[in-house]
């Protein structure tokens, strides 16, 4: 069966929230920042981003509101026309179905997935391609490749990272799952929280103990199917925002899976988790440059319409200075995240860089989705606008992905004034 | 027998943008603003990919005559199944002059250089809303033309078209070669995959300059000015017909 992606006729006259587009209402021209993108990405990254938004504007924007309602979105149905387009395995090796290119083609993706009018569906999609298969592509067996890498990147197979616990989120080293050996066995008892796609997923990227002595050195990453005997779902958990992601406690009892599952060396899970931060936090960074515009834009066309005393809101200069600091912030974050990517193409660490631009975003995002949300008074406070939408998903971001204070711990070591600790 | 088919496409003002007279008002402003290949032009591509995929085409070649940049329209058609693609360069300061009766004369050229059996355009260029280039490409090679085409089959004599009109559908049958423009509901184009956009990276392009195909330039027309059509005033509303017709004959509308 051949599956071709299309667009539809009705594309042509929906333009009420492109960028660059017009605003049925007042014909007013929205930010043309297509100019901005270009001098950065190549031309066919800009390509690729713009397949990326037809999928957008076809498969998921149309039903964001429907599956925000519902509190879930098909992960299975959307992963399979990211998959078919080649939009699942950006960087992934081509060998088990991936297109092989760099970081900033992921940059390039991300970017653009923030068109999607909700956090829950592009931190979906980032779970999968930048959070629970970045360490089995690099250093996983030929077999867990096939098995678990190809059909994630085809949009076959739905995953999930199986990290947080209850008892640590942020703290890592924590952990108390156990994944003890049996012969040609891991058996797995424990539990786990936070994890995203749960309930949809195929497979777990679950990070474990499998031997005692130094935390940072005793843990592995292993796959397991979500289909083994012992992994139970607890109630879904009932989140403010990011309402349409499934979100789970799950809990292992005596799960047993091949030991070798185990994704690259035995004692390296924690080790393989780090190296990844770098492109999570940059990813995490540039998803969300667009929402931030989106809410601004927004905020200002219902500015210049709505009147109060006399005259459009947005004539306030204490108004439309805010939104100008606002822009402003946003152009220095995409600039910050930008350099950070180019270095890290370059083969440069970026920890440094990319810790600032994870706490900025998450930070920047409270400042711009709190200040909008003021100015569209009464009715930001309702459920029909995309800004109170956003002002619930994106708090998330300052304590998921790397929490601020994480965050600042890294960036104070990194300048030296991090107090050594006392034994 | 498969047919060899030479598409047009066109780099234009993205469908989305609110359009801006320029100062000297000779035009619009281009500089910075977002193109994109003109959407006829995407149907134009898509059905010579599926007459290509329906084993009745045998090669697509892509055509543009634009500025450097138009190379990204280029790439989007081979990113679509084009096989490789011909760029017919015009500087940038030369495109305000630069006129649906030279691309003809480009597209003619070019037909007959390479052989086609069908040359395949969108029915106007968003821009310009031209509608002329399809008809005199045909007129300069003395071939059928089947413009506004909506349904397109072969048949053992040459094509059955299916063209939008005013009054309706109107089914014609051509020999070939032929000349075709796309019409809205001819087909929806598909958007390219990554795997597909990387490799269009390889495959080949060739500039020329419309001197090449002894094509002179000198404009046919020239542009007077360019304004913004008249802002829409307010409507009145009316009580009941009989007002309405009360103030119809008022302005002169019946005389009834």
């Amino acid at each position: 069966m051949m599956m071709r992606p299309t667009m539809s006729c009705v594309t042509l006259g929906r333009y009420l929230t492109t960028r660059g587009g017009r605003d049925l209402h007042s014909g007013t021209v929205l930010a043309q920042q297509a100019a901005v993108q270009a001098d950065y990405f190549g031309e066919d990254q800009r390509s690729m981003q713009k397949t990326a938004k037809r999928i957008i504007d076809e498969d998921i924007n149309p039903y964001v509101d429907q599956w925000e309602a519902e509190g879930m979105y098909p992960a299975h149905t959307v992963f399979k026309k990211l998959g078919s387009a080649g939009l699942l395995g950006v960087n992934k090796p081509v060998e088990y179905g991936g297109m092989g290119l760099d970081f900033k083609y992921n940059i390039a993706l991300n970017e653009e997935l923030g068109h999607i009018n909700c956090g829950a569906v592009p931190m979906s999609i980032a779970v999968q391609t930048d959070m629970a298969t970045p360490a089995l592509a690099r250093f996983g067996s030929e077999e867990l490749k096939r098995s678990f890498l190809e059909p994630s990147v085809l949009g076959d197979m739905v995953a999930c990272l199986g990290v947080s616990e209850p008892g640590g989120g942020s703290d890592v080293a924590a952990n108390k799952t156990s994944a003890v050996r049996q012969g040609d066995d891991l058996v797995i008892n424990g539990q786990k929280m936070w994890i995203t796609n749960a309930f949809q997923a195929d497979w777990m990227c679950l990070l474990a103990n499998t031997s005692e002595g130094n935390p940072h050195r005793n843990k592995s990453l292993i796959c397991v199917p979500m289909d083994t005997p012992g992994i139970h779902l607890a109630k879904k958990i009932d989140k403010m925002g990011m309402k349409c992601s499934d979100t789970a406690v799950i809990y292992l009892d005596d799960v047993r899976v091949p030991a070798k599952n185990i994704i690259g060396e035995e004692g390296m899970g924690f080790t393989y988790q780090m190296m990844q931060f770098q492109e999570e936090r940059m990813a995490a960074s540039v998803l969300v440059l667009q929402p931030m515009e989106t809410v601004i834009e927004q905020t200002i066309a219902y500015l210049r319409e709505r009147q109060a005393f006399g005259q459009p809101l947005l004539n306030n200069q204490y108004i439309h200075f805010r939104l100008a600091e606002l822009a402003t912030e946003v152009e220095m974050l995409r600039s910050t995240i930008y350099r950070a990517t180019d270095k890290f193409v370059a083969g440069e660490d970026v920890t440094q860089l990319a810790s600032m631009c994870k706490l900025k975003c998450g930070r920047l995002l409270r400042e711009v989705n709190d200040s909008c949300l003021q100015f569209w008074g009464g009715m930001g406070f309702t459920n029909d606008v995309l800004v109170s939408r956003m002002y619930r998903d994106m708090r998330l971001i300052s304590i998921a992905g790397g929490a601020d204070e994480v965050m600042l711990g890294i960036i104070c070591k990194g300048m030296g004034i991090l107090p050594k600790k006392t034994k | 027998m498969a047919l060899k088919v030479l598409v047009g496409c066109k780099r234009v003002i993205d469908y989305a943008v609110k359009i801006r007279i320029k100062p000297d008002k000779l035009g619009v402003v281009t500089e910075g603003v977002k193109h994109s290949m003109n959407p006829f032009d995407e149907i134009a591509v898509e059905e010579a990919v599926r007459l290509k995929e329906r084993k009745l085409a045998k090669e697509i070649i892509v055509v543009t005559c634009g500025p450097p940049q138009a190379a990204e329209t280029i790439r989007t058609a081979l990113a679509m199944g084009a096989d490789r693609g011909i760029h017919v360069e015009i500087p940038l300061d030369q495109m305000d002059t630069f006129q649906p009766i030279h691309v003809s004369k480009v597209l003619a050229k070019l037909a007959e250089q390479e052989k086609v059996d069908i040359v395949m355009l969108g029915k106007l260029a968003i821009d310009d809303d031209s509608n002329q280039t399809a008809q005199m490409t045909a007129s300069l090679l003395n071939w059928p033309q089947g413009v506004f085409a909506s349904k397109i089959d072969k048949t053992d004599a040459g094509l059955e078209i299916i063209r939008e009109v005013d009054g309706g559908l109107e089914t014609i049958r051509t020999t070939l070669p032929a000349v075709l423009s796309a019409d809205l509901r001819l087909n929806e184009p598909r958007y390219a995959t990554l795997p597909n956009i990387m490799k269009a990276k390889k495959k080949k392009v060739v500039k020329m300059k419309p001197a090449d195909l002894g094509v002179d330039m000198a404009p046919r027309i020239q542009v007077v000015s360019v304004e913004d059509p008249p802002v829409r005033e307010a409507g009145q509303t009316v009580s009941d017909v009989d007002d309405l017709v009360a103030k119809l004959k008022d302005k002169g509308f019946s005389s009834a």
